[in-house]
C-alpha cells in the first residue's frame, strides 16, 4: 500500500468468476484423493509383511483387458464431451453409452477376478493382510466406478429421452471430470497392486 | 461520492430496493416456523442452526468436564466409576472437537462468508442443508450411545477409548461392545458433513464474489475460511479412511491394525494424527479469521500487512500437514523421525509469529475501544502466545519424552483450544450477535462474563501445567494422596466451575438480550466489511442491490469518500 494516491487505469474488463461445478468437483476429487492416499499408504506399508496365506505373486494376474477398457473410456468420454459442445446430441448419446459399456466391462472383469480369488485361491478380506488391503483398496476404487456409472446412466437415460441439450455441456463436463479422476486412481491402484506389490 | 469511484450504491439506490411492504408480517403458526427451519437452505438460518447446535454441545461437554474435575478433586474419589470416567473424557474430547468446534466454526462461516463477499447465498444451498443435517444426526447418534445397549459397565455404550481411539484397544478383541462403533460411525457421518461444507465454502469464495471483489480484496475472514476448508478436505479424509479400516477390522475380519497378522497398531496412530494435527489448525484458522476482523475495527486501523496475513495463513495450513508425528514422539520412531518432526513443528511457529506480530502492529498506534469483543480479543492474543510457547516446548522430542501423556500436554492443548479458540469465539459472538439478531448483547454482563472467564481459565489451565511437570498422567481416574498433586487439582477444579458460571452468564445474556437488548441497527461497531451495510438481522436476500467494491474496506470508502482505500490499493 502506497501513501501517495494511485491513478487507477479504468479497466472495464468483464467480471469473470470460475464455474461452481468445476471448483466443487475439484474439491471432491481432492478429498477423495486423500482417502485413496491413506489406503495406498497402508497397502504399500504392508507389502511383504504377511504372516501367512496367499501372496500377491501367487494369485494375482494382471487385469489387462479391464484396464484397457477403463483407461480408454476416458478417451471416449472426451469424444462425447466434444460432441455435446458442438451440439451433436446423437453422437453424444452414442459415445456416452459406449463409455458406460467400457466401465461395465471393467467391473465385470474385476468381478471375474474376485470370483477366482475367493473361490479358487481362498483369498478373502479376512484371510491375511494382503487380502484385507487388496479388497479394501480395489473395492474402494470399484465402488467409485459404480457410483460414476450410476450417475452416467442417469445422464444416459435423460439423453435417450431427449432431455439433454447442448447447454448442459458444462454439467456433463463436471461429471466427466469425476470419471477422469476414477481412471486416474486406477492407474495408481494398478501400479501399486499389480506392479509394485507383486 | 465522485462519479468515477465505484462503490455500493447505498442511499437512494439501496433504500429504494428494500422490501418494506410487510414490515411486521406475522410469522405464521408454530408449525410453520419450525417447518421453515427444518427445510431451510438459507445460509443464515443454517448458520444459526449450526451455532445453536454447537452451543448446546458446548454445555453438554462442559458438564462432562466438570464431572471429570469433581472426580479428580480428591485422591481416591468415588464420584464416578473408572469405566464411566473413561467414557467422560472420551465424550468430552470427541464432543468438543466434532460436535462443538467444527459446527460452531462452520456455522459462523456459513453465516458470514456469503455476506462478506456480497453474495446471495452459498454456492450450493441444498448441499449446505444436507451437511448440517448429517452433522446433526451424527451428534445425536453419538449421544444415543449413552442409552443404547448395555456396555461393559452397564452405563450404556458411550465410547470409552479416548478421543483418539488407539488400536488395538479398538479392535473387536479388546472392545467387544459397540462403544467403538458409535464413535466411528458418528464421526464418519459428521466428517461427510464437514467435507460437504468445506467444498461449499471454497466454491462460494471462488465463484460467488460480487463485482470488483478480486481475491486480494476479500476480507481476511473468507480467505481464512477458504484455507481452512481446503485443509479440511485433506484432513478429514484420512480420518474417514482410518475409521473405514477400523470398521473393516471389526466387522469383516480385516487385519489393518491386527499385530498378530502382521498389521501395525502404530499405523492407526499415524493415520489418526495425520488427521488430528491439521484438525486443530482447521479449528484455529477461523479463530484467526475472527481476530482479523475484530481487532482492526476496535483499534480503528486497517489490518497490518494483509498480504502477509494471507501468505502466513496459507503457509500455516501447508506446514501443519507435515507435523503430525509430534503426537507420537514416544511411540518408537527413529531419531531421524523425531528430529524431523521437531523441526517441522518449530517451523509452523514462523508464519504464526508473523500473524501475531501483524495483530500487534494493527493495535499499535490505534485508538483502542475496550468493548467486550476487544477484551476477549486481547485475552486471545496473550493466551495464544503462551499456548504456542508451551507447544514449542513440547515440540522438542526429548522434552516431550518426559511429558507425553501428562497433564502438561492437557494444559497446553486446553490453553490453545479454550484460551485462544473459545475466547476468540466469544469475541465473535459479541461482535456478530447484533448483526444476527438485531440486538446488542448487554455490555455489563459481557464484562462479568469476560473477567470470570479470565480468572477461571487461568486458575484452571495455568495451574494445570504443574501436576503435569510433577508427573501426573492424563486420563487417570484418580491418584495417590502422597504425590503432592491434590491441592493443584483442587484449584484446577474450582477454576472450572468459575468458567462454568461465566458461560452461564453468556447464555443468560444471549437469551435476555434477544428479547430486551438495545436495537443494534445495521452498523453498531462502525466497521468496514459488507455485512455491516445491510439491516440487522439481514433480509433473506441479503443485498437489495448487488454491491460493487473497489477496495478491501468498502464501507470505509463509503463513509470516507474524501479518503477512500481504493485510491491507495
Amino acid at each position: 500500500m502506497s501513501t501517495i494516491p494511485l491513478e487507477h487505469v479504468r479497466d472495464e474488463a468483464p467480471w469473470r468468476l470460475p464455474s461452481r461445478g468445476v471448483i466443487a468437483m475439484t474439491g471432491l476429487i481432492i478429498a477423495e484423493s486423500a482417502i485413496f492416499t491413506i489406503f495406498v499408504a497402508a497397502y504399500l506399508y504392508y507389502i511383504g509383511r504377511d504372516v501367512s496365506g496367499p501372496t500377491p505373486r501367487e494369485v494375482l494376474e494382471i487385469p489387462f483387458f479391464g484396464t484397457v477398457c477403463l483407461l480408454s473410456s476416458s478417451g471416449f468420454i472426451m469424444i462425447a464431451e466434444r460432441a455435446i459442445e458442438h451440439g451433436k446430441m446423437a453422437a453424444f448419446t452414442g459415445w456416452w453409452a459406449f463409455t458406460i459399456l467400457l466401465g461395465g466391462i471393467f467391473l465385470a472383469d474385476t468381478g471375474i477376478e474376485w470370483y477366482k480369488l475367493i473361490v479358487h485361491d481362498h483369498l478373502t478380506i479376512n484371510t491375511n493382510l494382503f487380502g484385507t488391503c487388496f479388497y479394501s483398496l480395489v473395492g474402494l476404487h470399484a465402488s467409485h466406478v459404480i457410483v460414476g456409472l450410476i450417475m452416467m446412466l442417469v445422464v444416459l437415460v435423460c439423453a435417450v429421452g431427449r432431455k439433454v441439450h447442448p447447454q448442459h455441456a458444462a454439467r456433463v463436463k463436471v461429471l466427466a471430470m469425476y470419471w477422469h479422476f476414477v481412471d486416474g486412481v486406477w492407474v495408481v491402484v494398478f501400479s501399486v497392486v499389480y506392479i509394485i506389490g507383486r | 461520492m465522485g462519479t468515477d469511484t465505484p462503490g455500493i450504491p447505498i442511499g437512494g439506490g439501496i433504500e429504494a430496493g428494500i422490501d418494506r411492504t410487510r414490515p411486521h408480517a406475522t410469522r405464521g403458526t408454530y408449525l410453520e416456523v419450525v417447518h421453515s427451519w427444518i427445510v431451510t437452505v438459507d445460509h443464515k438460518k443454517l448458520g444459526i442452526l449450526y451455532i445453536s447446535y454447537a452451543l448446546v454441545f458446548l454445555l453438554v461437554a462442559g458438564v462432562e468436564a466438570l464431572m471429570i474435575r469433581v472426580q479428580l478433586f480428591f485422591p481416591h474419589n468415588t464420584f464416578v466409576t473408572p469405566a464411566t470416567f473413561n467414557r467422560l473424557f472420551t465424550m468430552h474430547g470427541t464432543t468438543m472437537v466434532f460436535l462443538m468446534g467444527m459446527p460452531l466454526l462452520f456455522g459462523f462461516g456459513n453465516y458470514l462468508v456469503p455476506l462478506m463477499i456480497g453474495a446471495r447465498d452459498m454456492a450450493f444451498p441444498r448441499l449446505n442443508a444436507f451437511s448440517f443435517w448429517i452433522s446433526a444426526f451424527a451428534g445425536l447418534l453419538l449421544y444415543y450411545s449413552f442409552i443404547g445397549g448395555v456396555g461393559l459397565a452397564g452405563t450404556g455404550s458411550a465410547p470409552d477409548v479416548a478421543w483418539f481411539a488407539y488400536a488395538p484397544l479398538t479392535e473387536r478383541a479388546f472392545s467387544p461392545g459397540h462403544t467403538v462403533d458409535y464413535w466411528a460411525i458418528a464421526i464418519l457421518a459428521s466428517g461427510i458433513g464437514s467435507i460437504g461444507t468445506a467444498i461449499n465454502i471454497i466454491a462460494t469464495v471462488f465463484c460467488m464474489r460480487c463485482k470488483g471483489m478480486t481475491l486480494m480484496r476479500i476480507p481476511l475472514l473468507p480467505w481464512l475460511y477458504a484455507t481452512m476448508s481446503f485443509l479440511t478436505l485433506i484432513t478429514i479424509s484420512p480420518l474417514t479412511a482410518a475409521q473405514a479400516m477400523l470398521l473393516i477390522d471389526r466387522y469383516l475380519g480385516g487385519h489393518f491394525f491386527d499385530t498378530q497378522a502382521g498389521g501395525s497398531a502404530i499405523l492407526w496412530a499415524h493415520f489418526f494424527w495425520i488427521f488430528g494435527h491439521p484438525e486443530v489448525y482447521v479449528l484455529i484458522l477461523p479463530g484467526f479469521a475472527f481476530a482479523n476482523e475484530i481487532i482492526p475495527v476496535f483499534s480503528r486501523k486497517a489490518i497490518f500487512g494483509y498480504s502477509a496475513m494471507v501468505a502466513a495463513s496459507v503457509g500455516i495450513a501447508f506446514i501443519s500437514t507435515g507435523v503430525w508425528a509430534h503426537h507420537m514422539f514416544t511411540i518408537g520412531m527413529t531419531s531421524f523421525g523425531n528430529a524431523f518432526f521437531t523441526l517441522s513443528t518449530m517451523l509452523v511457529s514462523i508464519p504464526t509469529g508473523i500473524k501475531t506480530f501483524n495483530w500487534l502492529a494493527t493495535v499499535w498506534g490505534g485508538r483502542i475501544r475496550f468493548e467486550t469483543p476487544m477484551l476477549f480479543s486481547i485475552a486471545f492474543l496473550f493466551q495464544w502466545v503462551i499456548a504456542g510457547l508451551t507447544g514449542i516446548m513440547l515440540s522438542i522430542s526429548a522434552w516431550d519424552w518426559q511429558l507425553h501423556n501428562s497433564y502438561f500436554v492437557v494444559a497446553h492443548f486446553h490453553y490453545v483450544l479454550v484460551g485462544a479458540l473459545v475466547f476468540i469465539v466469544f469475541a465473535a459472538i459479541y461482535y456478530w450477535y447484533p448483526k444476527i439478531t438485531g440486538r446488542m448483547l448487554d455490555e455489563r454482563l459481557g464484562k462479568w462474563h469476560f473477567w470470570l472467564m479470565v480468572i477461571g481459565f487461568h486458575m484452571t489451565f495455568d495451574v494445570m501445567h504443574f501436576p503435569g511437570l510433577l508427573g501426573m498422567p492424563r486420563q487417570i481416574y484418580t491418584y495417590e494422596p502422597d504425590r503432592g498433586w491434590t491441592l493443584m487439582n483442587q484449584i484446577v477444579s474450582i477454576g472450572g466451575f468459575i468458567q462454568a458460571i461465566a458461560v452461564l452468564i453468556l447464555v443468560y445474556n444471549m437469551v435476555h438480550s434477544y428479547f430486551r437488548g438495545d436495537e443494534a441497527g445495521p452498523d453498531p461497531w462502525d466497521a468496514w466489511t459488507l455485512e455491516w451495510s445491510i439491516p440487522s438481522p439481514p433480509p433473506p436476500y441479503n443485498f437489495a442491490i448487488d454491491p460493487v467494491v473497489a477496495s478491501r474496506r468498502p464501507l470505509w470508502d463509503l463513509k470516507h469518500p474524501e479518503d477512500p482505500d481504493s485510491a491507495f490499493e
